[in-house]
């Protein structure tokens, strides 16, 4: 895959695609915050109307979902390979 | 069995018993075909056939039914049979019948299972599924993979008897019926709390569901696609015709898609990461079925149907990445896109349909579960349903995070570990793009599925503006937020403790630490109770037994001997030899006759 491989292998073109994940990243942004206010789609549960939610929830999740994890990880959850084994 | 209904399930048992007397490409065609003629009949019960019980057998005052046609068995048979198809064709370059026998057995199994309409036919179909699935841990041959078979042996056959006893007990209150069906008329009775824990063990449900990540990363390259199939899915069908709309389930169910999505994070094996990632998804399936309404139910439906082809997909590429590199840690991967780029480009597709990234199957199966949390009608329902919503919800970003990026990054991006590696076998492409295939397929064509759910009409469009936009906002940003964490998520070297924690940890201490106190119990209180209970009056009884014999029944033997001697001795004088005196005893004796003769009258 000599594509993928000129893609991440230089400097510059990696920049490139970063650069080209944000400006995705501003336009779906966009799209969510622009979509429930022009369509106005009836939905059942109040939030899913709100402008951007998915977006916010997406980071606020994933940020906790990390954070909480990790955390339950160091309490105890997480043991060594042999851990059974001894 | 009627001659117009062929049992699907029948067919790949018995045919699996052909494959060790082939050889070649007889076998591997034998391989296709057999799944191939099962994908065929179930086709045909769904096409020609109308909906009916089929396969009905009189069985000990019983009537047995192998072959309830309808539109929920139908769906399951679709998938099920076009995932033995898939599989064999990723494990034809297999050489071991063994595990062809045990895989088509237990696909058959689950065939057996949809196909059931009373507990008996199912029991037994419940049973060879867990038989001949354990066969597909053992057989990868190692120490690890057969203490973990056995492990998974035990729990299912613990299932397996608590199903028993809650048959048995439903049997007993409907006066012997053994139709399955809803079981709601039954709600909260003994038997029913028995048979739904029975299915939600092979739900693989906390706490009883350990058994999953701690089976499936043991077992073969090929055995662990056919295992992330059908069991699970097989106990989501009996959930569904069983017990929809109970309530407890919404909450396990959404309790097990971020229980999976906790231990998915921490995980470093890879097919251990697919596990958890299971118990996450079955969490959506389970919530739908205990939300119980017709969108519920068949978004549940259509969820299952979904992942068992992007599950098996992602399977099949951890699997090729372990056949090649021998590597299933995701700590020692990396940088495998070069040398395995379509098994990449395949995994992808795996990893955007479970994340529920539009055009892939994900979205349009888990949006349908989700967007029926709105239909939940409890008490104070408003902020239930904005609960379980936003619970499934966070739970999807995650599975983005663990499986759609964590999953591929660290195992073809990342630093290069400089594994040397190359495309698996061409057939094992094959099987992973036919499952890619229908991972877009369900996705773009979503009507082909939505037209084969249970219940008619579908009222669901999932693509919707809002949908799309909406859906795209959470992963997009979900994306950001693993850019952001991704030193926080690189794997690590360790492995999670689950539940089974309590059967391979716990319970060698617990019986060394009562040992002794059962040894002292056991000499001290039940041996003397034994001892003055049983030994005492049984030895004592013996006792007077053995001093009659030897002093009445002896004697008397030997009394009878004495006296018949004797007897024999007196007789013996009259024997003189003398002809005269013969002859005057029996003409006495004639005489006495006709004496007794005359006076008798």
């Amino acid at each position: 895959m000599k594509f993928l491989e000129r893609q991440l292998g230089d400097p510059s073109r990696r920049a490139r695609l970063k650069l080209g994940c944000y400006v995705g990243l501003a336009v779906v942004l966009l799209a969510d915050v622009a979509v429930p206010l022009v369509f106005h789609e009836k939905h059942t549960i109040s939030f899913e109307s709100w402008p951007a939610f998915g977006s916010v929830l997406g980071l606020i999740a994933s940020v906790l979902i990390v954070v909480v994890s990790k955390t339950i990880g160091k309490l105890g959850l997480m043991r060594r390979e042999t851990f059974y084994d001894s | 069995m009627t001659l117009e209904w062929v049992h699907p399930g029948l067919l790949l048992i018995l045919g699996a018993w052909v494959l060790p007397f082939l050889k070649g490409g007889s076998k591997r065609a034998a391989m296709l075909l057999l799944p191939a003629a099962a994908v065929v009949v179930c086709v045909y019960s769904g096409t020609v056939l109308s909906p009916d019980n089929y396969g009905k057998i009189s069985f000990l005052g019983q009537q047995l039914v192998f072959g309830r046609v309808d539109a929920l068995s139908l769906v399951f048979s679709y998938v099920f049979s076009a995932m033995s198809l898939v599989g064999m064709i990723y494990a034809l370059h297999v050489d071991d019948d063994a595990q062809h026998v045990a895989a088509l057995t237990y696909a058959g199994g689950a065939l057996g299972v949809t196909f059931a309409g009373d507990f008996l036919s199912l029991y037994v179909f419940w049973e060879l599924m867990a038989i001949s699935s354990v066969f597909l841990v053992w057989l990868r041959r190692d120490a690890t993979a057969v203490a973990a078979g056995f492990r998974y042996l035990l729990v299912h056959v613990f299932g397996g008897l608590v199903l028993l006893a809650g048959i048995v007990l439903y049997a007993n209150a409907h006066g012997g019926s053994l139709t399955f069906d809803n079981l709601g008329d039954s709600q909260h009775s003994l038997a029913w709390t028995l048979i739904l824990v029975a299915f939600l063990v092979n739900a693989a449900a906390p706490p009883l569901g350990a058994w999953l990540p701690d089976a499936y990363p043991n077992a073969t390259v090929s055995g662990a696609v056919f295992l992330s199939a059908f069991t699970t899915k097989s106990a989501i069908y009996v959930l569904i015709r069983g017990f929809p709309g109970t309530e407890v389930l919404v909450w396990l169910g959404a309790g097990m898609a971020l229980y999976g999505m906790v231990y998915a994070v921490l995980e470093n094996d890879a097919r251990r990461v697919l596990a958890y990632d299971i118990i996450s998804q079955l969490g959506y399936m389970i919530c739908g079925i205990g939300i119980g309404t017709q969108m519920a139910l068949n978004g549940a439906t259509a969820h299952a149907f979904a992942h068992i082809f992007y599950k098996a997909l992602l399977f099949m590429s951890a699997g090729a990445v372990l056949q090649v590199t021998g590597r299933r840690k995701l700590s020692e991967m990396g940088g495998l896109y070069k040398t395995m780029p379509i098994t990449m480009g395949l995994c992808l597709v795996g990893a955007l349909s479970i994340s529920a990234v539009p055009l892939f199957s994900g979205f349009v199966s888990k949006s349908m579960v989700v967007s029926a949390t709105g239909d939940l009608d409890w008490q104070a329902s408003l902020a239930h349903r904005n609960i379980v919503f936003l619970l499934l919800t966070v739970a999807a970003s995650g599975t983005f995070l663990h499986t759609g990026l964590r999953l591929p990054y660290f195992m073809f991006f990342g630093e290069d570990a400089g594994l040397p590696a190359r495309e698996p076998a061409r057939n094992m492409l094959v099987a992973m793009g036919v499952a890619a295939t229908a991972c877009v397929l369900i996705g773009v064509a979503y009507p082909l599925l939505y037209w084969n759910l249970p219940h008619q009409p579908v009222d669901y469009h999932p693509y919707t503006a809002a949908h799309i936009t909406s859906s795209l906002g959470l992963l997009a940003f979900t994306g950001l937020g693993f850019c952001l964490l991704r030193k926080q998520l690189k794997p690590q070297p360790g492995m999670c403790v689950d539940t089974d924690w309590v059967y391979r940890r716990l319970a060698d201490p617990c019986l060394r630490v009562l040992r002794g106190p059962l040894t002292r119990f056991e000499f001290g209180f039940v041996g003397q109770i034994y001892e003055y209970v049983i030994r005492g009056p049984v030895l004592g009884v013996a006792r007077w037994l053995c001093r009659f014999d030897s002093r009445v029944v002896d004697n008397t033997a030997m009394g009878a001997g004495r006296w018949t001697q004797m007897v024999s001795g007196k007789l013996s004088t009259l024997v003189s030899g003398n002809a005269q005196h013969y002859g005057l005893i029996m003409a006495a004796g004639v005489l006495t006759l006709i004496v007794l003769a005359m006076f008798a009258r």
